[in-house]
């Protein structure tokens, strides 16, 4: 009974805090990533205030926190929409791999931390955070405008890229040869294919599944399903998040839009969680020697993007300012690089120092992207100013 | 009208067209059923001076509120090949006669031969109210008929 009323105790404080960090976060206007991220540092190793008791309730709310995660990614998009984008952004959403996965992939060469932390590292770097960024546009009333759909599609294009590459990442991390590599690259292309067309053709029936009138029926099926497909799929070595995300985009119609109103809060809550275990596996003191890279990382892929942003804006005719409120839209990163970074490090694959470069790059990015997105309008109308002949147009 | 609609994956769908003030005037549907009403910046046509977040019944007193004078407008229209008949609005206001009263206590048709056809309630248009509406103080009757109908429908519905 005693260890029960502690083990609340601590669980309290940490939600509680958690919670006050939050809506600090929020009031000043960045995203709580970064906060919960420190808040996991600070409990853990090394940290101020070790907890005990609680680490298997923690461990297992981590692990359905990046379930969730992935889930509500798959969820986001109608496979319409993943399948429009694709044919319609696909060449933004190259230039957008190639860009930014690049920083990430030199920094792991030089590191020496070989192939598989290249490729993860091109995932941590490569990833935006659709969170952050649907967040901020929604804030800063930029819904309406021109460049926000291209904004959209280049997030729906990473979407799918995710869904190509998570699979190959799990394969790689799981120690398979270079000839399994490519049959994992095979067997992931043709799964997500078999799954887009389920939820193009028989989309219903899968929604079928889950749905249901009663709220609380459907929150504990869909919740169901979701544990379940993840379970086997961590089974078959496909890494349990993959599994999520794929039946998420499977889920279609107003069945996925109940789903993600549904599965929201519990995502935050859960998501919050595995932030804070994150941070607590990281060792703050491995945080200092790499923190040179991360903001070196952090600068380079802030450019990259922009300029991504700023390409795919001006293929759809959107003027200057519009350009550069694209770009600076898409600098955060967050969620989905410490997911990346998080299946690496547990795999045992790559230098734990990953994980380390990894928190330390997104701790930048999530305060960088808001940033970013708010002071980029003030910035560019100094600097055309500044300049003074510069053609309105280019 | 060239209304421009636009996917937005993730979020819902933006319709907006440009007006002749040259901005771009519009309305952003949620998925979750919320609205946002977006008007264009003039400097930058790309960027957005005012998005305003409405809950569905804003929306739709907002529409009514632009759209019941064509109403009129439009029956007018409509009524215009039929000779001698026309339309015309009758406001109840508060306290007046009818003002709680249902359509059937008014017996216009028996009394005048002229017809109710919608009533404008805070900006939305309740069409063919049945007659067991009830009126309520502030609401805009409109009514078809001839012009001795018309006439007799005013005296009725405005007279003590």
């Amino acid at each position: 009974m005693h260890s029960t009323a502690i083990a609340l105790i601590q669980l309290g404080a940490v939600f509680f805090g958690l919670g006050l960090l939050g809506k600090m976060a929020w009031r000043v206007g960045i995203s709580p990533i970064p906060l919960y991220l420190i808040g996991g540092l600070a409990f853990g190793q090394g940290g101020l205030v070790p907890l005990h008791g609680i680490e298997d309730f923690t461990h297992l709310s981590s692990e359905i926190g990046v379930i969730l995660l992935l889930l509500l990614l798959g969820l986001e998009y109608s496979a319409a929409e993943l399948m429009t984008g694709l044919k319609r952004s696909w060449t933004a959403g190259l230039v957008d791999i190639v860009l930014n996965a690049t920083p990430g992939v030199i920094a792991a060469l030089i590191l020496g931390w070989g192939p598989v932390g290249a490729l993860a590292m091109g995932g941590v770097t490569y990833i935006s955070s659709s969170g952050i960024i649907a967040k901020v546009l929604g804030d800063l009333g930029r819904l309406g405008n021109r460049e926000t759909p291209v904004v959209l599609s280049v997030l729906v294009f990473e979407d799918l890229a995710m869904a190509v590459y998570l699979p190959i990442l799990t394969a790689v991390l799981a120690g398979v040869s270079f000839l399994g590599g490519l049959s994992a690259v095979g067997i992931s292309l043709a799964a997500i294919t078999v799954v887009l067309v389920i939820a193009l053709k028989f989309g219903r029936y899968v929604s079928a599944v889950v749905d249901s009138p009663d709220p609380e029926v459907f929150l504990l099926k869909v919740l169901g399903a979701a544990l379940l497909v993840a379970g086997v799929a961590s089974q078959l070595q496909v890494s349990a998040a993959v599994g999520a995300f794929l039946l998420g985009i499977a889920i279609s119609g107003s069945t996925a839009e109940n789903a993600t109103r549904m599965l929201e809060p519990l995502r935050d809550l859960f998501a919050a969680m595995f932030f804070v275990v994150f941070g607590l596996n990281t060792d703050p003191a491995s945080i200092p020697p790499v923190l040179g890279l991360a903001v070196a990382l952090a600068a380079v892929t802030t450019v990259t993007k922009v300029a991504t942003g700023w390409w795919a804006a001006r293929r759809q005719g959107i003027g200057r300012m519009g350009r550069a409120r694209a770009g600076a839209a898409l600098v955060a990163r967050g969620e989905f690089s410490i997911v990346i970074a998080s299946l690496t490090v547990a795999s045992g694959a790559v230098d734990g120092e990953l994980a380390a470069l990894a928190t330390a790059y997104v701790l930048l990015m999530a305060v960088l992207g808001p940033v970013a997105a708010r002071v980029v309008e003030p910035l560019a109308k100094k600097f055309t100013r500044k300049r003074g002949t510069a053609p309105a147009t280019a | 009208m060239n209304v421009e609609v636009t996917p937005l994956p993730g979020i819902g769908t933006r319709q907006d067209f440009m007006i002749r003030a040259g901005r771009r005037i519009g309305v952003i549907t949620h998925r979750d059923g919320k609205f946002e009403l977006i008007v264009s910046s003039l400097e930058d046509p790309d960027d957005c001076t005012a998005s305003i977040a409405l809950t569905a019944a804003e929306a739709s007193t907002l529409a009514g509120l632009l759209g019941s004078p064509q109403l009129v407008a439009h029956l007018q229209e409509q009524q215009r090949e039929v000779a001698g008949i026309s339309t015309k609005q009758f406001p109840i206001p508060p306290g007046a006669r009818f003002d709680g009263s249902p359509l059937a206590e008014t017996e216009l048709r028996t009394r005048t031969g002229a017809s109710i056809v919608a009533v404008v309630r805070a900006g939305s248009v309740h069409p063919s109210p049945r007659p067991d509406f009830v009126f309520a103080g502030g609401d805009l009757v409109v009514v078809v008929g001839t012009a001795d109908g018309l006439s007799a429908a005013a005296e009725l519905l405005g007279g003590g």
